[in-house]
């Protein structure tokens, strides 16, 4: 559904659920004033589901991780980093860059509301936006982590970062070893969504890894 | 306020749920409701009055609701309150009077020193305001080290109830996860927020 979104609400096959119908009912009045256009709402859900995603975001670390002076600049300013590579940073917001190393893993969490870096990452998953990842990640961190199949060992302090401010984090996480010579394309396409909050890190798929 | 949405170590909410390869949006409906509130935060509420419509649900409503329904929650309420919309005009489904016009926030950011500078040894406010804040409970009364300065900002306690002058430094603050949950925290892991000045005062050099 969300791939063909199609803005003819006169034709829905069933009956609007009650939630469904105060927005729409709120869009009508607010298109009636002037204030919207459906062409609005479909440029913006387009843009999401489309332009803005994890990709944006893979393609800064794998800059990163190839090219150590764009590393060390993006660290620096985030909003300047990404724009080097054409990626749109809105000024609403800051973007803190935080690097994985051997002995540090960083997650990011927002327990007040569900704050995310979506002009690199796209909009967050459900599970980043529940009371169970907002209540548990700086709580209980290393459980919440084993739920993601993520095991990290005594030896690695683990940093979360609650963003409550108008400041936004991304992790950049470390190179896997195994991946001397690969394209910035090749390494970017390891690099998920979730390695960049930080409740994964980036995997050689097998077949990569065998060759 | 010390209401529900302020989660952080809070007990009970079960295991973390993940659905792999969710869409974007579950139901045309919530890119709606994005879209209508992409058009109007910025011209009639700021983004700190539209956490605070969310916060002041009642507290069963918001645990039951979903993200977007909550969106939904707080664009209705502030539009109503704006006078934007009027509760009669949602009942009867037409608009009878014209949008008020939109305000913009084109205050530039003031250059302010900052009291503190990275490895200053703070602690936060023991507040518990009935208001907006974004110092969350689980931080309160508990000592940090200052990481990065960031701003100034708006103050978001004084930004969601109608002064939108209330700039000031806020920083990363790191604290060690034993001073937040005691000793059943692994000595090695800490957790940064970012907070405003006026939450912190300075703690005295041991």
């Amino acid at each position: 559904m969300s791939h063909d979104h199609d803005h003819d609400h006169d034709h829905h096959p069933e009956a609007p659920s009650p939630v469904e119908a105060r927005a729409l009912a709120l869009e009508s009045l607010l298109v009636e004033k002037g204030l919207l256009t459906s062409e609005e709402v479909d440029r913006i859900v387009s843009m999401y589901e489309h332009d803005i995603g994890p990709m944006l975001g893979a393609r800064v670390v794998a800059r990163a991780w190839v090219d150590e002076s764009y590393k060390q600049r993006l660290l620096e300013d985030g909003p300047a980093a990404v724009k080097e590579l054409g990626i749109g940073y809105p000024p609403a917001t800051q973007l803190v860059v935080v690097e994985n190393k051997g002995d540090v893993h960083n997650v990011i969490v927002c327990t007040l509301c569900s704050c995310y870096p979506w002009p690199v990452l796209g909009l967050p998953p459900t599970w980043y936006k529940s009371a169970p990842y907002r209540s548990r990640m700086v709580r209980e961190p290393r459980t919440v982590l084993e739920e993601f199949n993520l095991n990290l060992p005594d030896e690695v302090a683990v940093n979360v970062w609650d963003s409550s401010s108008d400041v936004r984090y991304m992790v950049l996480p470390e190179r896997p070893a195994g991946t001397e010579g690969w394209s910035e394309e090749q390494l970017a396409g390891i690099v998920t969504r979730d390695c960049m909050i930080g409740v994964a890190r980036p995997r050689i798929p097998a077949e990569s890894a065998a060759r | 306020m010390d209401g529900v949405h302020d989660m952080g170590g809070t007990h009970g909410f079960g295991a973390v749920n993940i659905e792999r390869d969710e869409p974007v949006f579950h139901h045309p409906w919530e890119g709606v409701v994005r879209a209508m509130m992409q058009r109007t935060n910025g011209r009639y509420y700021n983004l700190d009055e539209f956490r605070h419509a969310m916060e002041r649900m009642p507290s069963d409503e918001y645990l039951r609701a979903s993200y977007y329904e909550r969106w939904l929650h707080a664009v209705e309420t502030l539009l109503l309150e704006k006078d934007v919309i009027t509760r009669t005009e949602l009942t009867e489904g037409h608009a009878t009077h014209p949008a008020p016009e939109a305000t913009r926030e084109t205050e530039p950011r003031p250059a302010l020193e900052p009291r503190f500078q990275p490895g200053d040894r703070v602690s936060t406010r023991n507040i518990h305001p009935h208001g907006h804040t974004r110092l969350p409970r689980y931080a309160r009364g508990r000592r940090g080290v200052i990481r990065k300065v960031y701003g100034p900002f708006r103050l978001p306690d004084a930004n969601a109830h109608g002064d939108h002058h209330a700039w000031q430094p806020c920083y990363a603050v790191e604290f060690a996860a034993q001073e937040l949950w005691g000793d059943d925290a692994k000595q090695t892991d800490r957790v940064c927020i970012d907070l405003w000045e006026s939450y912190l005062v300075p703690e005295e050099k041991p």
